[in-house]
This record gives structure tokens, C-alpha cells and sequence, in this order.
């Protein structure tokens, strides 16, 4: 009967149009944006690419997140660190690609270490002239700081405002850090110019599309693992954490390796949408430390909706599409509509667009089902969905009101 | 030290000495009892006398100053922590009844079922027959058969403190502790539960600590009476009530 409810929930159903939908759009994109020609209007220019592309990959890091603070309550406010580390791993192994190509022409050291009178090559470089080094380094950097971090706080179990607090002072530490010249990461400038990634020009259109397809299949893989991940037994335990820690404990469970595993997941994501990110915008800076950025992916995903997989996604290309409009229309404004559709989500829309959808959808449901037996609705929703088993299906009087959609 | 090892054999729970002061307050103050094997044992006294404390002690959530406790003879609960302690077979209720509020009711008895607590098993966990059996059984005993599928949230406060029972029973224990498990209960679920601790208590210890005289007298089972962290008077229910100490304690002076 679990998988009966498995496969009914709508928010498994949500969970699986939202991957169809991001397959469609990475093979969908590349013919609007290089088979059809530039003057039709289904045409896609190559700055829409790179903007939407830009927005799956925070959708990525909205999702990382969710993982943590909506499923298990952990409200990480550095989570834009680890977005960061993974940007800089690429970003490494995207200066190496310029080879002599720069404009001192130094074949090994990058331009801004020959400003910097720097002979030698850092130790922490090598390796990143290799895709594949860099993409080991674009998992593991991320997923050791997490590790590490989260192995000494939550066994010191701090929990709740406190844990947010460290963990912005974790991406305001490594901010500082990344703008001193001689950590060796390009200072204040960051690392820019790039020219070719893995042999082709990062500026070409059909690099641009390719990125841009690789965003949304990834982005579609992480919905399939975290959606897998939330629905384990683990899954459970995550949210069991998030309601009754005690309660876990004293059932023999060790939270803080609930805990931990979620937050080293996380941060492997948050960081592989990093990866994603530099090349399609051209530059990692310190910039992306800033405490803010971390901020900001609080609100995408409490405005989509928290504990749940499509929210984060919904909320973070939403946020991030009104934003561009703004910052073109109204620059002045954006940071007020941001504070006040935070305060507004917060008061009105707790469980954010995707929450109340669902309820609103549930409810309307419930008025449906009232009328008539149990059975005559339960009949069309089988056959509507395949994989029923009717016999087993939560009569929807029972499963909607206390809906939290529990994806 | 020979001698203290033939007395602990018998016992489930033996507490000798314990102390424990939060900022300069003594809790539980040299408190000693022994709880022996398969016994059923209501704890009860005033607010304030250390029930909870001791509880706190002998799950690992709170060290001792001092004393010793131990568990099933030998094993020391001071060198343990609360999920070392639990996988050893101690089970815990709380006072306020903790059930996991956005899960069904069958999943919060998943969650408690005795089996691996690491994280690997749990990812790819696959229900087995003999798990849905054992789910079964605990829903038909804690009286929730029919709301198998409701969240948690939504049943009523005596269905909760059931729930309760019925992960701890989940979890297999050798000795389960119940912090006040009628607490806000009808007299009909009061009676009820008695019922069911009872039956608990053929194939368990359970340790249960408990305000409410009229339950206490349904359980028919030794009373402890703790009084400002330690033990006021101890035996059966009307030998404890008849006590000039404990009368004092309840009634004022």
C-alpha cells in the first residue's frame, strides 16, 4: 500500500512532469535557439539562453538547499559558499584553457599571477588543465567543506539560529578569504576571460545551448535523486528530524549523521550548480561569497515552497525572472519588492506558490468527492493515473485537509 | 564490588548514589533504587522530585555528578549516550507526547522499528513482510488499526501517547520508561491504557512515572515515591499512601 500512495500522491506526479518538462526544454531550447532562423519570433536569442540557463542553475542551488532547511530544517544561510567553491573549481580549469592565450602569454601561470610577479604555479592549480580533475574537485571541495563543518556542528549539536548564524559566518569568512591576492584565486577580480571549455569557445552560441541543455538535464537528475532521497525511509527519518530530534535520538537514531549526510548531498548540488553557472556567465568573484547571495536562495525557496521538490525551482526562476525585469526597469526597487515578497510569502504563503496550489487543488477535490461515493471518484482518478491501485487509495477527505503536501 | 555485581544481576535498572545539580540546584539527590527483571514499577511524587531527572540520567540525556547506574546487571549508562542507550533496549516516552506530527501513523512505527540505524540501510530500505507484520501487530495493540494512514497530527492526545507506546514498543526494548501516559486522557482511554501496559508489562519492565492515584491503583504494581530527588518511601500502593512521610509531602503541613 506504500507504493499504491507512492505512486497517487500528486506530489510525486508534480515531481515527475517537472523532469519531463526540463528534458523537453534542453532538447527543445537548441532548435529554437539554432535551427530556427533569428528573425522568426520562436527564435531564441543566444542572452535568453545564457539568462535561462543562468536560472536553472539556481534553481539547482534552491533545490540543494531545500534539501536541508525544508526537509530537515536546517536553515543554512552559507549555502551560496558552496554554490561558490564549485564555481571557483570550474572557474580554474577554465583559466588553464587559456594556455598563452592571455594577454601576457604566459602558457602555465594565469594573467593575473604574472601581475602579480608570481614565477611558479600554486600547488592547489594543478591538476585543473584536466576536465576530469576539475570535476572531481567540483564535488569533493564542496562536499568536504560540508562535511567538515557539519560533522563539528551537529555533534556539538547547535541547532536553529545558531547553526544559520555559523553558517554565514562560514561564506563571510571565505569571502574575505577569496578577495586577499595571495590566496592565489584572482583577489577582488576573480577569474574571468575565459576562452574554451573542454575545446570549444565558451562564447559560441552552440557552447552557450549546449551549457544551457546541460543545466536543465542535471537539474533533472538532481529532482530524480532528491525526490528518491525524500521518499526513502531515509527521506522520512530527514523529516523526523526536523519535527522530533529527541525523538530520533531516543529511537536509537544519530540526527547528526541524519543530518550530515543531507548536508554533504546538498552541498555537492549547491556546488555543481556553481560549476554549471561560471562558464555561462563567464566570471567567478568573491562576490558570490556575499552573504546576501545565501539570503537570497532562502527566499526563492520559501517562495516556491519549502518541503517540497518543485517549489524551490518554481520560486528560484520566478524571483529571478521578476529580478531581471527590475534591475532593467525599476533597479532602484528591487531590493524593496524582494524584502516585501518575503514578508509577504512569509505571512500569507507559508508553505510558498506550490504549497498553496496544492491545497487549493486538494480542497477543490475534497468539494468534488463530497457529492457522490468514494468510489465513483476513485474510479477515473485510476485510470487517469496507471500505476493505482485503487483498493488501497486514501479517501481524499482523509489525505487533503491536514495537507502538507508531503513530497 | 563482588558483592554489588551478584545484588545487580537480578535487576533491569539499578541506581545507587546519584546526584545531579543544575546551577546549584540539586535535582536528584543520592538516589537509589533497583528495578528488577520483568517488574512494573509506577514512580510517582510532587512536581519537582526528580522523575524526569532521573529519566534524563538513565536515557543518557543528562550525566550523574555522581552514582552509578546500570542497566540489565552490567552495562553502565554513564559511559553512553541517548541512541546507544536506545539500541541497547531502553525505550522512552516523553511526558508530552513526541510522535512525528507530518508522518502517517504507519510510518512513525516504520521509523521505530528495531533494525540498522545507519544512513546507507535507510536509503535503500524495502519493507519486508515481517516488518509489515510486526506493524500490524503493534497497530492492533496500541488500538490504531483503523487510522493506519492518518498523519499523526491529526489524532487525538490519548491516540498520541498510544502511538507513543506503540514506537517504543517498535523499537523492542528490554525496559521502557513512560512519563505520565494519562495525562490528559478521558477515564475511559485511562482505563484502556492501564490495559495496555499491563500486557506490555507480561513480556517487559516498564518503569512508569505517573501522577494520577486512580491509575497508578489500576496497575496494582510496587509504588516509589520520590521527594526532592530521592526515594520518600517505597512498596505497595496503600503501604506508600498510609505513610506519615509521603502524606505530609502530598497534603502540606
Amino acid at each position: 500500500m506504500m507504493t499504491g500512495r507512492f505512486f497517487l500522491g500528486t506530489a510525486d506526479r508534480r515531481v515527475s512532469t517537472m523532469i519531463a518538462l526540463l528534458v523537453a526544454v534542453a532538447m527543445v531550447v537548441p532548435i529554437l535557439a539554432l535551427v530556427v532562423p533569428a528573425g522568426s519570433v520562436m527564435h531564441m536569442p543566444p542572452y535568453m539562453v545564457a539568462l535561462t540557463g543562468k536560472y536553472l542553475c539556481y534553481a539547482l542551488l534552491a533545490l540543494s538547499l531545500d534539501l536541508v532547511w525544508g526537509y530537515c530544517g536546517i536553515l543554512s544561510l552559507g549555502h551560496a559558499a558552496f554554490f561558490a567553491l564549485g564555481g571557483y573549481a570550474m572557474g580554474m580549469y577554465l583559466m588553464r584553457q587559456i594556455g598563452s592565450r592571455g594577454v601576457y602569454g604566459n602558457p602555465l601561470l594565469p594573467d593575473f599571477m604574472v601581475f602579480l610577479n608570481w614565477q611558479e604555479l600554486p600547488w592547489y592549480w594543478y591538476g585543473f588543465d584536466r576536465f576530469w580533475f576539475a570535476a572531481i574537485m567540483i564535488v569533493l571541495v564542496p562536499g568536504s567543506l560540508a562535511f567538515g563543518f557539519g560533522w563539528l556542528a551537529f555533534r556539538s549539536r547547535v541547532t536553529g539560529v545558531y547553526l544559520s548564524i555559523i553558517t554565514q559566518a562560514l561564506t563571510y569568512a571565505l569571502l574575505l578569504a577569496f578577495f586577499r591576492n595571495d590566496m592565489g584565486f584572482g583577489g577582488n577580480n576573480g577569474l574571468t576571460d575565459f576562452k574554451d571549455i573542454l575545446g570549444f569557445n565558451v562564447q559560441a552560441t552552440p557552447t552557450r545551448v549546449a551549457l544551457f541543455s546541460a543545466s536543465a538535464l542535471i537539474l533533472a537528475l538532481a529532482v530524480f535523486v532528491t525526490w528518491r532521497i525524500v521518499t526513502s525511509k531515509y527521506g522520512k527519518l530527514l523529516v523526523a528530524v526536523r519535527d522530533a530530534e529527541s525523538r530520533t535520538r531516543f529511537l536509537g537514531w544519530r540526527a547528526e549523521n541524519v543530518k550530515l549526510f543531507a548536508f554533504t548531498v546538498s552541498a555537492v548540488m549547491a556546488g555543481v550548480a556553481g560549476a554549471l553557472y561560471v562558464p555561462q556567465v563567464g566570471i567567478i568573484n568573491p562576490g558570490e561569497f556575499e552573504p546576501g547571495n545565501s539570503i537570497e536562495v532562502v527566499i526563492w525557496t520559501a517562495v516556491g515552497g519549502r518541503a517540497t521538490i518543485v517549489g524551490p525551482i518554481v520560486g528560484a526562476v520566478l524571483v529571478n525572472a521578476a529580478k531581471s525585469w527590475f534591475t532593467g526597469a525599476l533597479p532602484e526597487l528591487w531590493l524593496f519588492a524582494l524584502g516585501g515578497l518575503f514578508v509577504l510569502v512569509t505571512l500569507f504563503l507559508p508553505k510558498g506558490i506550490v504549497g498553496v496550489w496544492g491545497e487549493w487543488r486538494s480542497a477543490r477535490h475534497v468539494r468534488a468527492a463530497k457529492p457522490g461515493e468514494r468510489i465513483e471518484v476513485e474510479a477515473p482518478a485510476a485510470i487517469a493515473r496507471p500505476a493505482a491501485k485503487p483498493a488501497s487509495w486514501v479517501p481524499p477527505q482523509d489525505a487533503s485537509i491536514k495537507a502538507q503536501p508531503a513530497e | 564490588m563482588s558483592h554489588n555485581r551478584t545484588s545487580r544481576s537480578h535487576t533491569i535498572l539499578y541506581l545507587d548514589g546519584i546526584s545531579v545539580s543544575f546551577d546549584g540546584f540539586r535535582a536528584v539527590n543520592n538516589l537509589s533504587f533497583t528495578v528488577d527483571k520483568g517488574e512494573m514499577r509506577a514512580i510517582i511524587g510532587p512536581n519537582g522530585a526528580g522523575k524526569t531527572t532521573m529519566m534524563d540520567i538513565v536515557t543518557g540525556k543528562t550525566r550523574p555528578d555522581e552514582g552509578e547506574v546500570f542497566f540489565d546487571g552490567d552495562i553502565d549508562l554513564t559511559r553512553h549516550d541517548e541512541a546507544e542507550i536506545a539500541m541497547m533496549g531502553i525505550g522512552r516516552k516523553f511526558q508530552k507526547p513526541t510522535v512525528f506530527e507530518s508522518h502517517t501513523v504507519e510510518d512513525n512505527l516504520l521509523l521505530s522499528l528495531k533494525g540498522p540505524r545507519s544512513i546507507l540501510p535507510a536509503l535503500f530500505h524495502r519493507r519486508s513482510a515481517a516488518e509489515a507484520k510486526r506493524i500490524d501487530d503493534i497497530l492492533g495493540m496500541i488500538r490504531l488499526a483503523d487510522r493506519r494512514d492518518a498523519l499523526a497530527a491529526s489524532l487525538s492526545h490519548g491516540q498520541k501517547q498510544w502511538l507513543e507506546i506503540g514506537m517504543l514498543l517498535a523499537q523492542d526494548p528490554k525496559l521502557l520508561l513512560v512519563d505520565e501516559p494519562v495525562a490528559g486522557m478521558t477515564d475511559a482511554e485511562t482505563e484502556e491504557t492501564a490495559r495496555l501496559l499491563k500486557d506490555i508489562a507480561e513480556s517487559h519492565s516498564v518503569v512508569v512515572v505517573e501522577h494520577d492515584m486512580h491509575f497508578v491503583r489500576e496497575l496494582g504494581v510496587k509504588v516509589t515515591c520520590l521527594h526532592e530527588g530521592s526515594v520518600l518511601s517505597e512498596g505497595t500502593l496503600d503501604f506508600v499512601s498510609a505513610d506519615e512521610r509521603v502524606i505530609e509531602v502530598y497534603l502540606g503541613r
